[in-house]
This record gives structure tokens, C-alpha cells and sequence, in this order.
């Protein structure tokens, strides 16, 4: 455990002095004071702008940090060959690729807390409401950024950089329209059609699913029920994925 | 006990696509290494010494044979904690402190908090680097990298050190550092096992030698056994007063034979024909100047195993 922990920390702490993260902050919070200026433009429904802009720039910094430092987590040691002497310690392999994700896991909270903790001033500070349902809605963004983090680690763990961070966003882009998939499949009488799009709609993750920021902007709650299926199957798919990178990389050769 | 024992150790890359040809990387490589050894791993570039390595690591697995640190099989992780290593040309956490460097390398080889930081100073006062204790590794130089990756393999007192040319990219001041280093490890009762490319280090240090090349290992021993084992023992006699002509009978015995105007030098291939020299040289009127037995080198050892397998 404090082999996983060293890894994790470390991880945070060369994540949390690279530059780039800075960058997205500083984008985070140039969208979310858009979001303000915007809201002062438009007659009426300011507060749906303002949480709609907020929500949507810390879902895209989160999902961004997600693939493009995730991609690198494992890659990079491979790359400038600081695996060799970190599994030359007595570190299972499963050990280092759980310690890495944790690391940036622990950097994307973070991060969505200080961006969470910017958008609710900035809310409060335009004089609109604070809804339960923003939590619900960054609580999901934070699950989903989590799951494609896993997708872009399992990917890492065998193909280049560049592949990566190309599959992790086919992934987020497909994850995001299954629900498309499932109505063709509904919709077509092509057997084959029907079965290959069935076979995608389970074999994708449902990202929309964790969308729920529409909305949470406009003020409604999802059922707590829903929340916890919802969170569920976010974790169940992360934990798959992650079994699934720590066997690739067991087989690995270095 | 033996620290290492590799026996019939074979590494075949498979090709990717069936129209590459396969690679055959090391070939029924066999070695020991002795507890408290310091054996001295030499090779040129593409021989086969860092993937021998990276297989007792565990970080690659052999195509066949054997393989055992430390009396369990390589790459068991338990194991790993009593053995610390140097990678060739290391890259480290540039964005790290020497400090937190070695402090990270710590916590992964299990030490507790209270050890790291009793450890820390020591080690750093031992590669010269107390004064940069506080600065990110990337301002180091490479020799100066080369010495926290030292001091990193060395964290956890490990019993066996293993070390892929811990030499290079050093000046001979920090050579000799290194050579000191690894010398006091050998005192201390460690097993260091390292590669090279500098021979006379080799020569210096080691107790056992292994030369590989094209992934066989040619020789094996120590530099004496080799050396005089495998390289005959050659005479050099100089003398002055001599012409061509005159030592004409006795110039096939001799190796090589260099004339520069009366003084002449002749290189023989041993003691047996020593005699029979001497004494054609006193008949000539020649005043010997010099007889100085020399000796084979490992060099010249290694120069004649790698051409041979070349």
C-alpha cells in the first residue's frame, strides 16, 4: 500500500508542476467569467447561462485532463525509460499503473473542486441560486472523467501516445451518442445493421448517462436513485478497465 | 551461495510481421555471480549486457533457461527489495529535488520515513552531491545524474547492486569516485554486478570478468586466468649497436623486429627462444639495453574475442 501511495503521490505532484495544468485552470476560468459576461446580455434565463457555461467549461477541463494527461501516465515512463528503475523496487506492476491513476484521479478532483468551488462564487456572486442539482451534475462529470481517464490509461499500456489519445476520444465521442446507436437498432430492419449496432450500444460505455448537466442548469434534480445506479456503473466500468490495463502491462516486455 | 546464476539463457525477439526475421539477442548465455563478487560484465554496444540485465530484473522474460537472483527466480518482486540498479544513460523525475528524489526511491523500497531521512544525507555526502541537495534534477549535469541514479540504486542498502555502465558520462575524477564506491560496496560485503566499456576500470576492480559478444558469452574468469590463460606472454628486447644483417639469422624467431639506425627492438613470443637471442646478440657485438617481459591485456583479450566472434 505505501509502495501505491509513493506512486500516487508522486504522480500528483509531477502532474501538479506541469505547466499545462495551470493553462486549463486559467481556460476554466476565463470560460466561466464568458459565462458571467454572457449572462448580463441576455434578457432573462441569466442563471441557466451561467450554470450551463460553468458546468460545460469544467466538464471539458476535467475531460480534457482525463485523456491528454492520461495518455501519458504510463507512456511517458516507458518513454524516457523511468520504468526500469521503478519496477527494479519491489512494486507488482498492478501496484505502479494503480498508483499512477490514482495520482491523476486525485489531481482531477482536485481540480474540479477548485473550478466547482469558482463557478458557485461566481453563481452566488451574480445573485442566482444555488441548486442541489449542480452537485449532482459535477458529481457525475467527476465519474465520467474518471471512466475515460481509465479508457485512456488501458489504451497507454500498448499503444503510442498518438493512438491513445485517438481511441480515448473516439471512445468519449461514441460513448456520447449510444443512445443513437440503440434507436437505429430500433428503427432499422437490416438484421446486420440491428446486431452491429446492438453489439456497439453494449460494448460502448454510456456517457450520456453522467450527462445530466441540461438540467441540473435549469435547476431540476435527478432522482438519488438514478444518481447512485448512474455513479455505479461509471466506478464498475472504471474498475473493468483498470483490471484490464494492470493484465496488459503484467504481460509487458520493457 | 551464488548472488546470480544464469544458466542456458536464451532471448529471441519474435517478428512483429511475418516478412521481418526473428532476433536472436542472447544465446545460451551462462554465468555465476558470487555473494560479495564484484563481476565486471564486458561487451560492445548491441552485445547482449543491458538485455542480460533487464532479464534479472524481471523486466523482460527469456525465450528459455534460467534465471536466479538472489537465490528466488528474477523478476520476484520480494527479492527486489534487496537489490538496487542503475540503468544505462538513467532519466529520472527532473521536477524532483535530489531529496525528494531519493526520498520517493525509499518509500517504494518500503523504508519508513525515520530511515529514509537518516539514510538521505549520508548517501548524498558519498556521491558528492550534499551541496545540490536542494536543486531539481533537471539542473543536474549527466555526470551529476549519473551519481543521484547511483545514489537512488544504493538507497535501501541493498545486497546486490547491479549497474549498466555506472562510468559513463563521468570525468576520471568522478571515474575514480565510482571505482572507490564500488569498492567500499565490496568491503561492506555487497555483490556489485556491472557493465562496461572501460577496461582498465574492469581490470582495477573486479574480481571475475564475463565477455560477451553477439549474445554469446566468449570468456569467462578472472582477469588473470583470462589474461594469461588465453593471451601469451610476449618478450621485448632492445639492444643498440646492431645493423639488419648481423641479427639476420636469429630475426625469425622474433615476432615483430623494429631497426632504428644502430638500436633495434625485438618482440618474441615467450621464454624458449630467449636464450638462443642472447646469444646471437653478444656474438654480434650488441649492448643490450633492455629486457622487459609484457604481459597480454584485457584489452587485447577483448579486442581478440570480439573480432573472433566478429
Amino acid at each position: 500500500m505505501q509502495r501505491l501511495y509513493a506512486v500516487a503521490v508522486n504522480t500528483f505532484r509531477e502532474t501538479l508542476r506541469d505547466k499545462i495544468l495551470y493553462n486549463l485552470v486559467l481556460f476554466a476560468v476565463l470560460l466561466i467569467g464568458s459565462s458571467v459576461l454572457l449572462g448580463t446580455l441576455t434578457i432573462g434565463e441569466q442563471a441557466r447561462i451561467v450554470n450551463d457555461l460553468g458546468l460545460a467549461a469544467i466538464n471539458l477541463v476535467a475531460v480534457i485532463i482525463a485523456i491528454f494527461v492520461g495518455i501519458g501516465l504510463v507512456s511517458k515512463e516507458i518513454e524516457r525509460r523511468t520504468i526500469y528503475t521503478l519496477l527494479a523496487r519491489p512494486i507488482t506492476r498492478a501496484q505502479f499503473v494503480l498508483g499512477k491513476y490514482l495520482g491523476l484521479a486525485l489531481v482531477i478532483l482536485v481540480n474540479i473542486g477548485i473550478m466547482f468551488a469558482m463557478f458557485l462564487a461566481t453563481v452566488k456572486l451574480s445573485g442566482h441560486p444555488i441548486h442541489a442539482s449542480l452537485f449532482q451534475a459535477v458529481e457525475l462529470m467527476l465519474v465520467e472523467a474518471l471512466l475515460v481517464m481509465a479508457f485512456a490509461l488501458l489504451f497507454s499500456t500498448f499503444s503510442s501516445s498518438i493512438l491513445s489519445a485517438t481511441l480515448t476520444l473516439g471512445i468519449y465521442v461514441i460513448g456520447h451518442l449510444t443512445s443513437d446507436l440503440k434507436t437505429i437498432a430500433e428503427k432499422n430492419t437490416s438484421g446486420v445493421i440491428k446486431s452491429l449496432t446492438t453489439t456497439l450500444y453494449y460494448a460502448f460505455p454510456n456517457l450520456e448517462t453522467l450527462n445530466i448537466k441540461g438540467q441540473s442548469a435549469a435547476g431540476i434534480s435527478v432522482d438519488l436513485g438514478f444518481q447512485l445506479i448512474a455513479t455505479t456503473y461509471g466506478l464498475l466500468y472504471t474498475g473493468l478497465l483498470l483490471v484490464g490495463a494492470c493484465l496488459i502491462f503484467q504481460r509487458r516486455d520493457f | 551461495m551464488d548472488a546470480i546464476a544464469v544458466e542456458q539463457v536464451t532471448k529471441v525477439y519474435e517478428p512483429r510481421w511475418p516478412w521481418h526475421r526473428s532476433s536472436t539477442v542472447l544465446s545460451d548465455v551462462s554465468f555465476s555471480v558470487s555473494k560479495g563478487e564484484i563481476f565486471g560484465f564486458l561487451g560492445h554496444n548491441g552485445a547482449g549486457k543491458t538485455t542480460t540485465m533487464k532479464i534479472l530484473l524481471g523486466l523482460l522474460r527469456p525465450t528459455s533457461g534460467r534465471i536466479e537472483v538472489l537465490g528466488a527466480p528474477a523478476g520476484d518482486v520480494a527479492t527486489h527489495s534487496k537489490l538496487g540498479y542503475l540503468p544505462e544513460s538513467p532519466y529520472f523525475y527532473d521536477y524532483l529535488t535530489a531529496e525528494e528524489f531519493l526520498a520517493f526511491y525509499g518509500k517504494l523500497a518500503g523504508m519508513s520515513r525515520d530511515a529514509i531521512h537518516g539514510r538521505i544525507p549520508s548517501l548524498l555526502e558519498q556521491v558528492g552531491l550534499h551541496d545540490a541537495r536542494h536543486r531539481q534534477l533537471r539542473k543536474f549535469s549527466k555526470g551529476m545524474l549519473q551519481r543521484i541514479g547511483l545514489a537512488q540504486a544504493l538507497i535501501q542498502d541493498p545486497e546486490l547492486v547491479v549497474l549498466d555502465e555506472p562510468m559513463s558520462g563521468l570525468d576520471p575524477m568522478g571515474r575514480k569516485e565510482v571505482r572507490d564506491l564500488i569498492l567500499t560496496l565490496r568491503e561492506q560485503g555487497k555483490t556489485v554486478f556491472f557493465s562496461t566499456h572501460i577496461l582498465s576500470d574492469v581490470e582495477m576492480i573486479c574480481d571475475r570478468v564475463g565477455i560477451l559478444a553477439k549474445g554469446k558469452m566468449l570468456a569467462l574468469g578472472t582477469v588473470e586466468e583470462l589474461v594469461d590463460g588465453q593471451l601469451a606472454e610476449s618478450i621485448e628486447v632492445v639492444c643498440d649497436g646492431v645493423i639488419g644483417t648481423q641479427i639476420e639469422p636469429v630475426r625469425r624467431l622474433a615476432v615483430r623486429t623494429l631497426q632504428s639506425g644502430a638500436r633495434c627492438l625485438m618482440v618474441l613470443p615467450g621464454h624458449e627462444c630467449l636464450d638462443e637471442i642472447l646469444e646471437a646478440l653478444r656474438g654480434a657485438g650488441a649492448k643490450l639495453v633492455s629486457i622487459i617481459p609484457h604481459k597480454g591485456s584485457l584489452e587485447e583479450l577483448f579486442v581478440l574475442k570480439s573480432h573472433g566472434e566478429g
